[in-house]
Order: structure tokens, then C-alpha cells, then sequence
């Protein structure tokens, strides 16, 4: 009876994870590789409802219930001008108009230091939200690696691994046909999986041709990665002289040509990495891996010649940009004083004992408010990012599936073993795409407290579109490889986008003066300084003081030695552990092969 | 017990007797008994029966019902279910698991859908790994030292 209920318990521990069912399902017709990306998935939307929950409860729902509501303010009313097609879906779409006057962006934010009966510090509280998001993100990607780490240790090699799958995979207790056929599916692709693997390990290299094709394919790789970098260098300089020039003289080609060959190189170059890695005869896994890894290469090489070119187009105009925000700022508030006289009927009161004449906030003139702006840009990049992978699914996937199926009865050739036939799943698309998205959430979500929001619908529909996509119209890969059981490399790529996307928030946080018109830091010279604020007006004097103590660089620089010594003493001891487990196990190999 | 007897009736409810202090001699003959729910997916549901049929050819009386069900619950002890599972996977019943046996297994297992090829590589591998006194099959004793080594085994043999 005990045995029974810890069952049923297990069974029902299973059935409270969202979507097991469906990867496991996929995990047994496509093999443990394809499932690993949707686990990533899965594991990233519980990063992403997280964040969510941090960015909704302690940012947007204090300020739409406790702060001044929409119209009682400047900054948190639509402008008279923009007032009649603010309501529209186009606008709304484009996140202007409404959508932009509110909770949903930086700039709707009052920069008063407490805000209704609770006495809630909404500064803080968003400064804090932004830096701890972060926070939690590094710590969380960090722990799964070490995690991951530990199981890695285990190591697949068992004995009798052949003979287990053959007698003991067959589960007794199932009576549902579909869980029979599943199951039938998965033992398959286990049988499929441990084939590959027995293969590869049998295979006779021929070392040196071995490593000539390897060379060689690196070498074509670095070829093809340095002459994507200079095509985009060149390509945007040519688009700094048309614009010099006026971009009235130049047709469509001209006008968008860094962006079509930014998506052509997309598109061409991965296929082309994948027709190298042919010759360098690898496991399927680590075969994977370079193309991984060649794929983000080509990615941040890009962007990288990108941001160089456009980092001289923008030096040209940065102190002409920085000299005419604090010019614009004194003219927008010249501009509001004699607009307040005008009111006040020509005279420029000299204190303002004057009664404040009610005017309707849309009509004041507003200061630039580049956060919101910001925002708005990554908000757009993550929605039309979704739009495209959606279309793309739809199109590539099921409408090639449904013309092979359909058209393979009145074509010349057997289209579904020929040409276009069913695809196969592209893992490092998919992965490389989730987790630059993640990427592009992290850096915007700071301007934009809605960007967890929205990315936690599209993960959502995406699941589900996916794994429908998969089923439906994808047929697996002809050689099924076992994932290998940690996920580090996705981890440690996420690891090194997540610290990217966190360098521009941080810049703009320790160096970039606020707007002074919007937002909940206006008024302040640097975003960090509500923090020292807090410290003045709401602790112990004595807490000031040791802070102040404890930012010393002083003690500081010893701090920081003492963790990097901590950090080589830790890696050295878990590599004589390693050691270790590894004697161990060969001796036990040894005592059974003896027995 | 009781709940057996009342399965066992309904399969045949004209052949079976409520009554068994008469001892009757009863079969059922395969056919009925591979259509039960809880065999009717199991790809080696004919060889079950036919390890626990008394004359060998798949009819089961009452006693022989009892055993199968018996051996397949929890409470049965890890060897009776080796023996069983043993008999179940020997095809040409020689008490050894040769490889045309293996061969059969595996194509039920996967319903046929591997290739010879893999197939044979797959049936190496495994006299390999569990043949331990070389005679290019397995005996009980080869096969129960894999099995007791399985972690997965108790797990999959349980029926209730």
C-alpha cells in the first residue's frame, strides 16, 4: 500500500510540469536532442514569469494604483498634438500614442520619492527592480551551470548498456495504445541513439587526414566569418555617404541595403557553415557545438563591424547630440517659464505666491525623453522578432510540408526524398534565437517594464506553436544523437549574452544624466544617486557612515583579491576531486572485469 | 484472488464454473487472454501466456492465470521475476537467449523499424556485454547477473 501511494505520488509530482506530456512525446519521435531545446525553452520561461512577477508587482501595479493617475500630470498625458490618433491600432501598435503614456514604459514614471498611504518608494523600487532582475538572471544562469556540472560528472558509460535498453525498456503497466505507440517510438530512437554513439566509437580515424580536413574547415570558417565583418563594414559606410548625400537620389535598393544584407548573410551563412562541417567528421554532437559556435561568431561579428561603423557616424554627432540635449533642455524650459507668464498675463512673477492657473497637462510643452524612447525600440525589435519567427514556422515548415505532401503526386520528381522534402528541425536557429531574445530582453526591460510582460506571452504561444510545428511538419534528423545530459553550452552562451546586454544599462546608469522631464529619476544628475538618497533620509545616520567606510577603495581592492584567490583555490579542488572519481571508477571497472 | 476468479469468469463467462471446489478442468484458450487490457499492448503478450501455460501452447487454467499475475504484482521477489522474464525472452525455448532469439526481441520491441544492419550490430553488443562464459548465448546465469544489476528492472515488471 506504501508502494502504491509513492507511486501515484511520482506520478502526480510528473504531471504538475507544465508541458512534460508534449516533451516527452517529442523526446521520443525526435530524439533527446530536439527535446533539449524545448526544456531550454521551458526553463526559460520560468526566468522570464520571474522577472514578470518582479517587474509587474513592485513597478507597474504600485504606480497604476497608488500613483497619480493618467491626465493629472505632463508626463503622463498624451501631448494635445498627438491626441487624435492616439487611440489608434496603428499607434497602438507601434507603441506610441496610449501604449506610450503609460505604466508600460520609463516614462510615465513621477519621480516623487514616496507615493500614496504606503509610503511606497517608487524610485527605489524601480532602480532596484532593474539592478536586482539582473542580479537574479546572473545568479540563476550561474547556478544551473554548476548543477549541470555535477550531474555532467556522472558519465555515460555504463556496462550492460546494450542489453538494459533490449530487456528491461519495455514498461508492462501501459494498456493505451497511444502510450504504446509513443513508447514504441521512444524505444526506437533509444536503440537509434546508443547505434550513433557505438559508431562513433568505432570508427578508425585516419589521424592525419583527420586533422588536414579540420584544419582546412576551420580555416574556410574564419574566411567566411572575416568576410561577413568587412561586407557589413563597407556596406554601412556606403549607406553614411547616401545619407550625406540625401536619400531622395537613391531607390530601394540603396535605402535598405545594410538590413537586406544583414538578413541575406543571416539566412546564407549558417548553411554554408553547415556544408563545411561536413568535412570535419564529428560526432553529431560536437558537430553541433562548432556550428553553435560558428553561428554566434558570425552573429556578434556583425553586429560588432555594425556598431564600429555607426560609432563614427554617431561621435560625429555625439557632442553635437549632448550639447544640443542640454541646449534643448534650457530652451524647453525657457520656453515653459514665459508660456507660464503668458498665463499669468505678461508678468514674470518674482515668487510664486501666485494661485497656480489649472492648465490641462496636455497642453504643456514637453522636454525629449530618450528612455521612453529606448523602450519603445526594443519593445518593437521583440514584437516584430516574434511576427517574423511565426511567419517563418508557418511558411518554411508547414506550407513546404503541405506542397511535398500534396504536389509529390504530380511532380517529375519524389519530392519528399528529393529537393525541398519535409525539414528537419534547425536546433541551433531556434536556440541562438531564444536566447538573443532573452538577450534583447534584458537590456530593454530596464526602459521598458512591459518587455518581461510581452516576452512571457511569446514564449508562451511559442511553446505551443512549436511543439505543434514539430509534430506536424518536421521529420527527425537521419543520424538521432543523445544531447549531452547538461546543457552547459546553451548555459554558458546565455551566461556571456546576459553579460553584453547588461553593459549598456549599466553605462547609462553610472554616466548619462536622466531626462529632466520624465521618468522617475528627473531631476537627478545620475540614476545611482536615489540610492544615496535612501541612505540619507530613511536610515540610521550611523548606516550612512559605514557605508561610506565601506566604499573605500581601500577595502575594496583587498575584497576583490580575496575572491579571485577564493575562486582558484575552489576550481583547483574540484579538479583533484574529479581526479579522483575517475580512479575510483576505472578501479571498479577493473575489480567486475576480474570477477 | 477472489477479484481474479471474477476476470477470469468474465473472459469466458459460458466456460468458466462459479464453482471450483469440483476442480474443474478448465482452459482458455490464448485468443481471449492476449485481448485483456492489460496485455493487449504489450508486444510480448503471446509469450507471457505461453510461459505460464502448462502444456506450452498458450491455453491457460485458472492456476496457471493465478501465477501470471501473481508473478507480474509487486509483491513477487526479484528472482521468480528473473525466471519468468528469462522464459519470456527465450523464443525457441532452448533455456538459452541465442541470437535469433535476441533478433526476435528487439524487432517486437521496435516493431520492425530498424534496419539488419543495426539490428545485428545491436544483438553483438549484447552477447558482448552480458555473455560471461563465451558460449555466444545467454544463459540463466548470464542473464540474471545483468539483471540484478538493473536499476530499471523492478520498475517495468510490476502489474497490479
Amino acid at each position: 500500500k506504501w508502494m502504491k501511494f509513492q507511486r501515484d505520488f511520482e506520478n502526480f509530482k510528473t504531471a504538475c510540469i507544465p508541458w512534460e506530456m508534449k516533451i516527452k512525446e517529442i523526446e521520443s519521435h525526435f530524439g533527446s536532442s530536439v527535446a533539449s531545446y524545448f526544456i531550454f525553452l521551458r526553463w526559460m520561461y520560468g526566468i522570464n514569469m520571474i522577472l514578470f512577477g518582479l517587474t509587474f508587482g513592485l513597478v507597474m501595479v504600485p504606480e497604476a494604483l497608488m500613483g497619480k493617475p493618467y491626465g493629472s500630470l505632463p508626463r503622463k498625458t498624451v501631448p494635445r498634438a498627438e491626441e487624435a490618433t492616439a487611440m489608434n491600432f496603428a499607434t497602438l501598435w507601434d507603441f506610441s500614442g496610449f501604449a506610450q503614456y503609460s505604466v508600460l514604459f520609463y516614462g510615465y514614471y513621477n519621480n516623487q520619492r514616496t507615493i500614496g498611504w504606503l509610503k511606497f518608494r517608487m524610485p527605489l523600487s524601480y532602480f532596484l527592480v532593474g539592478v536586482g532582475s539582473i542580479g537574479y538572471s546572473f545568479m540563476i544562469v550561474t547556478r544551473t551551470m554548476a548543477k549541470n556540472a555535477n550531474d555532467d560528472g556522472g558519465g555515460d558509460d555504463t556496462s550492460f548498456n546494450f542489453s538494459w535498453k533490449m530487456f528491461t525498456s519495455w514498461d508492462y503497466l501501459i494498456g493505451n495504445p497511444e502510450t504504446a505507440d509513443n513508447k514504441f517510438a521512444s524505444i526506437t530512437t533509444s536503440f537509434k541513439e546508443a547505434i550513433v554513439e557505438e559508431q562513433e566509437s568505432r570508427k578508425e580515424e585516419n589521424i592525419h587526414l583527420t586533422r588536414f580536413l579540420r584544419v582546412l574547415a576551420n580555416f574556410l570558417a574564419l574566411c567566411t566569418l572575416a568576410g561577413s565583418g568587412y561586407l557589413i563594414f563597407f556596406v554601412v559606410r556606403r549607406s553614411q555617404q547616401f545619407a550625406l548625400e540625401g536619400l531622395e537620389n537613391y531607390g530601394w535598393w540603396e535605402r535598405n541595403e545594410v538590413n537586406t544584407v544583414m538578413s541575406l548573410l543571416g539566412m546564407f551563412c549558417p548553411t554554408l557553415f553547415d556544408v563545411i562541417s561536413s568535412l570535419e567528421n564529428y560526432h553529431p554532437r560536437i558537430a553541433l557545438r562548432w556550428q553553435l559556435g560558428r553561428i554566434f561568431a558570425l552573429f556578434l561579428g556583425n553586429l560588432y563591424t555594425f556598431i564600429i561603423a555607426l560609432m563614427d557616424e554617431i561621435n560625429l554627432k555625439a557632442s553635437y547630440f549632448l550639447s544640443f540635449t542640454l541646449e534643448e533642455e534650457k530652451i524647453v524650459k525657457y520656453n515653459m517659464t514665459i508660456w507660464e507668464a503668458s498665463l499669468y498675463n505678461g508678468t514674470i512673477p518674482e515668487n510664486s505666491t501666485a494661485p497656480p492657473i489649472q492648465v490641462d497637462p496636455a497642453d504643456v510643452p514637453r522636454g525629449p525623453c530618450w528612455e521612453t524612447m529606448v523602450g519603445q525600440e526594443f519593445v518593437r525589435l521583440t514584437v516584430s522578432d516574434m511576427m517574423t519567427t511565426y511567419i517563418t514556422i508557418l511558411i518554411g515548415d508547414f506550407l513546404r510540408a503541405v506542397f511535398v505532401r500534396f504536389f509529390n503526386y504530380c511532380w517529375c520528381w519524389d519530392l519528399e526524398y528529393g529537393f525541398p522534402s519535409y525539414s528537419e528541425f534547425d536546433i541551433s536557429g531556434n536556440v541562438l534565437g531564444l536566447i538573443f531574445n532573452q538577450g534583447m530582453i534584458w537590456m530593454g526591460s530596464f526602459y521598458a517594464p512591459c518587455l518581461p510582460a510581452i516576452n512571457v506571452f511569446r514564449l508562451h504561444t511559442s511553446m505551443y506553436l512549436q511543439c505543434w510545428a514539430v509534430m506536424c511538419c518536421n521529420v527527425p534528423q537521419e543520424r538521432v544523437f543523445k544531447a549531452s545530459r547538461s546543457n552547459n553550452f546553451y548555459m554558458a552562451m546565455l551566461l556571456f549574452i546576459l553579460f553584453l546586454s547588461t553593459l549598456p544599462a549599466v553605462y547609462t546608469i553610472v554616466s548619462i544624466p536622466p531626462s529632466f522631464d520624465c521618468g522617475p529619476f528627473s531631476g537627478k544628475t545620475r540614476m545611482f544617486e536615489v540610492i544615496s538618497e535612501t541612505l540619507e533620509h530613511d536610515f540610521p545616520s550611523w548606516f550612512g557612515k559605514v557605508f561610506g567606510y565601506a566604499s573605500n577603495p581601500g577595502l575594496i581592492l583587498p575584497f576583490i583579491l580575496l575572491m579571485v584567490l577564493s575562486l582558484y583555490y575552489l576550481n583547483a579542488t574540484s579538479k583533484s576531486y574529479k581526479e579522483a572519481n575517475l580512479e575510483l571508477k576505472k578501479k571498479l571497472q577493473s575489480v567486475r572485469i576480474e570477477n | 484472488v477472489y477479484r481474479l476468479h471474477g476476470r477470469y469468469h468474465e473472459m469466458a463467462p459460458n466456460v468458466v464454473p462459479m464453482d471450483y471446489t469440483k476442480d474443474p478442468d478448465v482452459k482458455l484458450p490464448m485468443q481471449l487472454i492476449i485481448n485483456m487490457p492489460e496485455l493487449k499492448e504489450n508486444p510480448f503478450k503471446e509469450r507471457i501466456v505461453e510461459s505460464f501455460s502448462e502444456d506450452g501452447e498458450g491455453s491457460l487454467s485458472f492456476n496457471d492465470f493465478v501465477d501470471m499475475f501473481s508473478v507480474l504484482s509487486e509483491m513477487a521477489p526479484r528472482e521468480l521475476k528473473a525466471i519468468y522474464a528469462f522464459k519470456i525472452y527465450d523464443f525457441n525455448t532452448d533455456n538459452f537467449i541465442c541470437k535469433a532469439d535476441l533478433e526476435k526481441t528487439l524487432n517486437k520491441l521496435t516493431r520492425e523499424e530498424l534496419t539488419a544492419e543495426e539490428i545485428t550490430l545491436v544483438c553483438e553488443k549484447v552477447i558482448e556485454e552480458a555473455d560471461m562464459d563465451g558460449d555466444g548465448k545467454l544463459g540463466f546465469a548470464d542473464f540474471e547477473n545483468m539483471i540484478s544489476k538493473a536499476p530499471d528492472f523492478l520498475r517495468y515488471y510490476v502489474k497490479k
